[in-house]
């Protein structure tokens, strides 16, 4: 094999290398936004099971944005997101926890608000939905009171 | 009693030596590849050697081996109910685990041995013997290429592993199974973080710089005779097989 044939080949295999690299990250790892392309808000959960830092966020389906992080505070979840930018949240918007099919992933949708005025950057929103829980949901129609106001 | 006590002893002292050896064969050629003078041609060849002269074989095994990770996860996550998380399933594990494991053991065959053997008959021909004769040091021109090779080529194939393994699971997952295509690849990135790819490299590369560790040694302190050379190469394929895979374990273990 003669040298210069060795020297292309090397060049190529290295080329072929960083190309599948590039693939990998670029394409099939998650595209995280940049702390530039955003902005954060935060929310108050009394239950986030489930959530975790890269949940997506999204209303109507459409994905705005992912939770950055997830902490306990006065023993409630404070769920930080992250908003993509552009994107204008209502100050009475509704964050709720929702899941994908019966047992699939959570994830945050959120319900526009009617209010004028936009949430800024770091603000909070008010009005949360805990996560269903579904064997909450299935103990109670076992034990037959479902019907019953809560006491 | 006695006898007993002093053949324990005799192989303890055996093992401590081994231990000393092999890391002191390390240091030196780590020594050797980062000063001067570096031979970029050697480096040049043995990244020919190692990393193109593999990939038939990688993209082989890969192509089979992502087919039969989609045959096999695609009936099962069906029980369950999540056949959607068939792209997930198998690009975190090929990329953390298989990937870096699968190319290693499929390059410590072919390369490893190799270099085992081209470096057993040169001892067995005096060949080392002269390069030290004439001042020079055998590591710097044997050794220290291969750990430079070993180290850039190694996660070059992983990664070619990971990508060629991903779409032989999307032909057997989408075109023969029949899953959506657009699901494939899009909740894989719901789920993959670039993180699982630095932890796949991380790992390809010590488990690179194991194989060049492990063959050179036993190459270098190959016995003499064609039977020597044998042994050699028998048992540096079997040592860097086994270590990679206990190696996988401990690098886990230690991320998580």
């Amino acid at each position: 094999m003669n040298k210069h044939k060795i020297e292309f080949f090397v060049g190529l295999f290295m080329a072929i290398g960083m190309l599948c690299m590039a693939f990998l990250s670029i394409r099939i790892a998650r595209n995280e936004f940049s702390t530039t392309g955003g902005y954060e808000v935060q929310a108050i959960f009394t239950d986030c099971n489930g959530i975790r830092s890269g949940s997506p966020i999204s209303i109507a389906g459409v994905e705005i944005g992912r939770v950055k992080q997830v902490a306990l505070q006065d023993y409630e979840a404070d769920v930080t997101f992250m908003i993509q930018a552009g994107v204008i949240l209502q100050k009475d918007a509704i964050a709720s926890i929702k899941t994908k099919g019966m047992i699939g992933e959570k994830y945050i949708e959120i319900t526009p608000g009617a209010d004028e005025q936009p949430i800024a950057a770091g603000g909070r929103l008010r009005e949360t939905q805990p996560a269903m829980d579904l064997e909450k949901l299935i103990s109670k129609y076992v034990q037959g009171n479902l019907s019953k106001p809560a006491n | 009693m006695t006898d007993s006590l002093t053949a324990l002893g005799v192989r303890l002292i055996a093992l401590f030596m081994l231990a000393g050896k092999t890391t002191l064969f390390l240091g030196e050629a780590v020594v050797c590849s980062i000063t001067r003078p570096i031979k970029f041609r050697r480096i040049i060849e043995q990244i020919w050697f190692i990393g193109w002269k593999s990939m038939p074989v990688i993209c082989l095994t890969a192509t089979f081996t992502g087919m039969v990770l989609a045959l096999q996860g695609y009936p099962t996550l069906r029980r369950v109910g999540s056949e959607a998380l068939l792209g997930p399933l198998v690009s975190l594990s090929l990329i953390s685990e298989l990937g870096p494991v699968l190319s290693a053991l499929m390059v410590t065959g072919r390369a490893g041995s190799a270099i085992t053997a081209k470096i057993g008959i040169m001892r067995i021909n005096d060949e080392i013997d002269a390069i030290e004769l004439m001042g020079l040091n055998p590591l710097r021109y044997l050794v220290a290429p291969n750990l430079i090779a070993f180290l850039i080529a190694m996660p070059l194939l992983a990664v070619v592993f990971d990508v060629i393994a991903i779409f032989g699971a999307y032909l057997v997952g989408v075109r023969v199974l029949g899953m959506d295509g657009s699901a494939y690849f899009g909740e894989m990135s719901n789920y993959v973080v670039l993180h699982d790819i630095v932890i796949g490299i991380y790992k390809s590369m010590s488990f690179g710089g194991l194989i060049a560790w492990v063959c050179c040694y036993k190459g270098f302190n190959c016995r003499f005779g064609a039977e020597g050379v044998s042994a050699a190469t028998t048992q540096a394929v079997v040592a860097s097989s086994v270590l990679i895979l206990i190696g996988d374990y401990l690098i886990t273990s230690l991320i998580n």
